[in-house]
């Protein structure tokens, strides 16, 4: 017993003399921060910083996809996409679907967001359902609404006939004119985000305390005052999580017009990604293609702004 | 079991001192609380001794070995927060075990601890739950268990009691005296609550502002106050303090009675008072008035012990009356005791 | 009064409804064209809405025999798992940095890794796609390795950093008590119940990766190198002809296992993001 308590003393002045001395770096936490953070930090620097210079350098140059050479062109490349009425349409084209979308996308996400609010039977499997056009890959998701498109074989045609609504003769080419094009594409990018803002604001609206929206029936506020007065106000801050987010997907996205469209009837749905890509990526002429993909960046830098002095005033509050 | 001692130890956060140059000795064995509203820095002082934070400057002491820059895990002390912190992943037995595995402890030698451990404290039979498949007090015991498996030299105890209810703290604290005594483990305690504090403390160290006001046995900190603070922190009711222009007369309020309730042979001061209000609590009545000339108007409380069924008549001027050697005097200026000769 | 509550659950109901129909009609839609004879797909006259002869598993057969689709489920599939391993190697250690060590500094640079996210693909692909060419990787699926860490990680890291802020510190100090140094901690301590957060994050770099069309599109040229992503939308949409059928059914076998695994974690995910943005 003595020998046995003397092996666990020993033990235990070996691990305190260890335990003084060792792993010193590994309590460290200054060193411990930097060394967990480091990595990704680097990864990321490399991999966004170091592109997004580049591509801006390659908007001041003449690189094309075939040329190794590099010569520094000046504004000529800026210059260039002023003169061309395309990249003024793209550029028109994107803001308008960002904004029409995303406002239609707020508005209809409070809308069902409220409707899924109180518990019931079943809503586990209707907010699956719901979710489904988020969660699809955007390019499917896309392919699928291509088909229901169709000139011949549309569903929303057939819907349209069977209820009287248009003529038997009359077959919108829905992804072919110009101004049915639009509409299409941007009923596509709500289709898409809705899901999303909705699950957001959803979240927002179940964080206000049910305590406020007793107080305020009790002082005698209807449903409509409710509504504007007390719940509007404090899930706008969420609101505008899912706009922002919203605007900046829609804003910078290509795939949507690219998969439906091209850009086309005559660049009437051509936005500033897909010129872009359809520039610097089909067309060979990198320079070009980046130059016109930094004037995504205004926008974004402004979004991003916009968050962090949000951040910092929640964090006062 | 070890002295654990502080020398002019500060912490500093962001410009501002949350403790102020300490100097603390604990004694081995001893049984210590640290005591102040909150804010006052005694959390902060308890995390240094654990090696939670580092001091800005100051040393800590361990035994009389310096240990300010020991992680921790280094200075065989163990720790029971005030939410616990059982880890609610593992099951109380492995919860218990934690800091045995911790040190590499062979398997034979950590259950035999944990038994141990668990007898202790009556757990034995809660030893394969979770942690939320607990109560708070059985919580409680888990922690302490898992902080006596260690033997290690100082306990360090962050307001344990304070997340029971009011019934079961009376009985937590009685069985968390036993067990200090019968461990003989330097513990250094933490608490906001002077009763709490008064009735488990060897000693009391009573804090604000980051500074200690008063280290000294509860019969001391309580008979004899060092300053304003700790004569109005420590007794509940509070003592009454009247401003005079020499100084701060201190009363306890169980030391203003009616003049009945002196011998007609004692030497009392009169401290007449208008009453408004009694609050009948059962084994005492609290009496709450306002003084009457040539005292200044101050609202007192007079606590008369329900044995003395002296009639209060509200609304009037009564008689009290209090002896000169329970009178207290502090300083104008600093608040400081000023000695009975010096008056 | 129960009139009136009655019309109110209609209405309830209706809008419902027509919500539902709106989000979740296409992909009714595909599974029906996936399914239907070609025959019956392509006959004008007869209802779209059913079948109106018995279905048929002809186009998946088509899908799996004639193109490469399973090829490039492979291919996502070696990506995805690649990709999801970068990922955590990065982003655990760094959220957890971002969430326990820095204070006010921490949360700017979190917020500043959050705004990378927003850095879209269509900024990058350009000066990309020449520095793919370069190292090489040109039409590689390793091209793709590379560069989606670039926005899994910033967004899993932010999302991590969420996740290891409801860890009561408590508990971290407690084990440093009980003998763990803080890296030891964060192995033993707080990985484990952080688990659910770590299994969200892997979730999302998964959609995240089989959602990604841009890069993909850039960097590869040729087909059996596509994912899933890249490859239905260029390859079988050729021509006239489109096959769709067979393009319906993979657009369905892709969606829908996202979508079930997806289900169970939107929670934590928008947990994540209003928390974040709001905290």
């Amino acid at each position: 017993m003595a020998t046995h308590l003397a092996g666990t003393h020993r033990m235990l002045a070996d691990w305190r003399a260890r335990a003084r001395t060792t792993g010193r770096w590994r309590d460290d936490e200054a060193k411990l921060g930097a060394l967990l953070l480091g990595p990704a930090v680097v990864y990321i620097v490399a991999l966004v910083g170091f592109p997004f210079l580049l591509g801006v350098f390659y908007s001041f140059s003449d690189a094309s996809v075939g040329s190794t050479s590099l010569h520094f062109m000046g504004l000529q490349n800026y210059a260039a996409i002023m003169e061309d009425p395309t990249f003024w349409r793209s550029l028109r084209n994107a803001v308008v679907f960002a904004l029409v979308s995303q406002i239609l996308v707020v508005v209809l996400g409070k809308i069902l967001a409220m409707a899924l609010y109180r518990e019931f039977r079943g809503r586990w499997l209707i907010r699956l359902l719901i979710l489904l056009p988020w969660v699809a890959p955007i390019s499917l998701g896309a392919i699928g609404w291509l088909w229901i498109f169709d000139p011949i074989y549309s569903i929303i045609t057939w819907t349209l006939h069977a209820l009287h609504l248009i003529a038997p003769t009359d077959t919108p080419v829905w992804l072919g004119q110009p101004g049915l094009a639009m509409l299409s594409v941007i009923t596509v990018d709500v289709w898409r985000l809705l899901p999303l803002a909705t699950v957001i604001i959803l979240a927002g609206l179940t964080a206000i305390p049910p305590d406020v929206l007793d107080a305020a029936q009790v002082d005698g506020a209807g449903f409509l005052r409710r509504l504007f007065l007390v719940q509007l106000p404090l899930v706008m801050p969420v609101m505008l999580v899912a706009l922002l987010f919203g605007i900046v997907f829609t804003f910078t996205d290509m795939i949507v017009i690219y998969v439906l469209t091209r850009g086309g009837p005559y660049d009437a749905t051509q936005v500033l990604a897909s010129y872009a890509y359809f520039t610097g990526v089909e067309g060979g002429d990198l320079a070009t293609g980046a130059a016109i993909s930094l004037f995504l960046f205004p926008v974004l830098a402004a979004i991003a702004v916009f968050f962090l002095t949000m951040a910092r005033r929640a964090e006062v509050v | 079991m070890a002295t654990v001692e502080t020398r002019r130890i500060t912490k500093r956060f962001d410009g501002h001192a949350a403790v102020a140059g300490i100097d603390l000795a604990v004694r081995e064995g001893e049984f210590l609380v640290l005591v102040g509203p909150s804010g006052c820095g005694k959390t902060t002082l308890l995390r240094m001794l654990a090696g939670l934070e580092t001091p800005t400057s100051g040393d800590v002491l361990i035994d009389g070995r310096i240990v300010t820059h020991v992680p921790p895990r280094a200075r065989d002390i163990a720790m029971v927060f005030q939410t616990y912190a059982l880890y609610p992943h593992l099951s109380v037995l492995k919860n218990i075990a934690f800091p045995l595995r911790a040190m590499g402890m062979p398997t034979k030698e950590v259950e035999s601890r944990v038994q141990r451990a668990a007898t202790m404290f009556g757990i034995e039979n809660l030893l394969k739950r979770k942690p939320r498949q607990l109560s708070g007090g059985e919580r409680q015991r888990v922690a302490l268990a898992r902080a006596v498996v260690r033997e290690p030299v100082a306990f360090l105890l962050d307001e344990p009691l304070s997340n029971l209810d009011a019934k079961l703290r009376t009985s937590a604290r009685d069985e968390l005296q036993q067990f200090q005594r019968r461990l003989a483990t330097t513990t250094i305690y933490v608490t906001h609550d002077q009763v709490e504090a008064m009735g488990l403390g060897d000693r009391i160290a009573v804090l604000n502002g980051g500074r200690v006001h008063q280290l000294g046995t509860p019969a001391e900190v309580y008979g004899d106050p060092e300053d304003t603070f700790v004569a109005t922190f420590i007794g509940s009711p509070p003592m009454n303090l009247i401003s005079t222009p020499t100084a701060y007369v201190g009363i306890r309020p169980e030391h203003l009675l009616p003049m009945q309730a002196f011998s007609s042979s004692e030497q009392v001061l009169p401290y007449p008072l208008v009453s408004q209000r009694v609050e009948n609590l059962g084994a005492d009545r609290l009496v709450y008035g306002t003084l009457a000339p040539p005292h200044p108007t101050i609202k007192v409380i007079s606590r008369l012990p329900s044995m003395l069924g002296v009639e209060v008549r509200l609304g009037e001027r009564q008689e009290f009356a209090v002896r000169p050697r329970d009178v207290k005097r502090f300083a104008l200026d600093s608040g400081r005791k000023l000695d009975p000769a010096s008056a | 009064m129960d009139a009136r509550r009655l019309t109110l659950r209609a209405g309830h109901f209706v809008l419902l409804g027509a919500f539902v129909v709106f989000l979740a009609f296409p992909f009714y839609w595909m599974a029906i064209t996936a399914f239907k004879q070609s025959t019956d797909l392509l006959n004008v006259a007869a209802n779209p809405l059913w079948f109106n002869l018995p279905p048929t598993l002809e186009h998946l057969t088509v899908l799996f025999r004639d193109t490469q689709f399973g090829r490039w489920l492979v291919n996502t599939l070696v990506v995805s798992t690649a990709v999801v391993a970068i990922t955590l190697l990065l982003a655990l250690p760094a959220g957890y940095a971002l969430a326990r060590f820095s204070g006010r500094r921490g949360r700017s640079l979190g917020m500043a890794i959050f705004i990378t996210y927003l850095i879209p693909p269509t900024i990058l692909f350009i000066p990309f796609s020449r520095i793919v060419a370069d190292l090489g990787l040109q039409n590689s699926l390793w091209s793709l390795v590379l560069v989606y860490p670039s926005f899994t990680v910033p967004f899993c890291t932010w999302l991590m950093m969420g996740f290891f802020r409801t860890v009561p510190r408590d508990i971290e100090d407690a084990a440093l008590m009980d003998g763990l140094t803080r890296l030891g901690t964060f192995f033993k301590v707080v990985l484990p119940l952080a688990k659910a957060g770590v299994l969200t994050a892997v979730i999302f770099t998964l959609t995240l990766v089989m959602q990604e069309f841009v890069y993909g599109i850039t960097f590869i040229t040729t087909s059996s190198n596509y994912t899933v992503s890249v490859g239905v939308p260029t390859f079988l949409v050729r021509g006239d002809v489109y096959f769709w059928g067979s393009l319906m059914a993979a657009c369905l076998i892709v969606s829908v296992p996202i979508a079930v695994l997806y289900n169970f974690f939107v929670d934590r995910f928008v947990a994540g993001i209003t928390g974040g943005a709001l905290k």
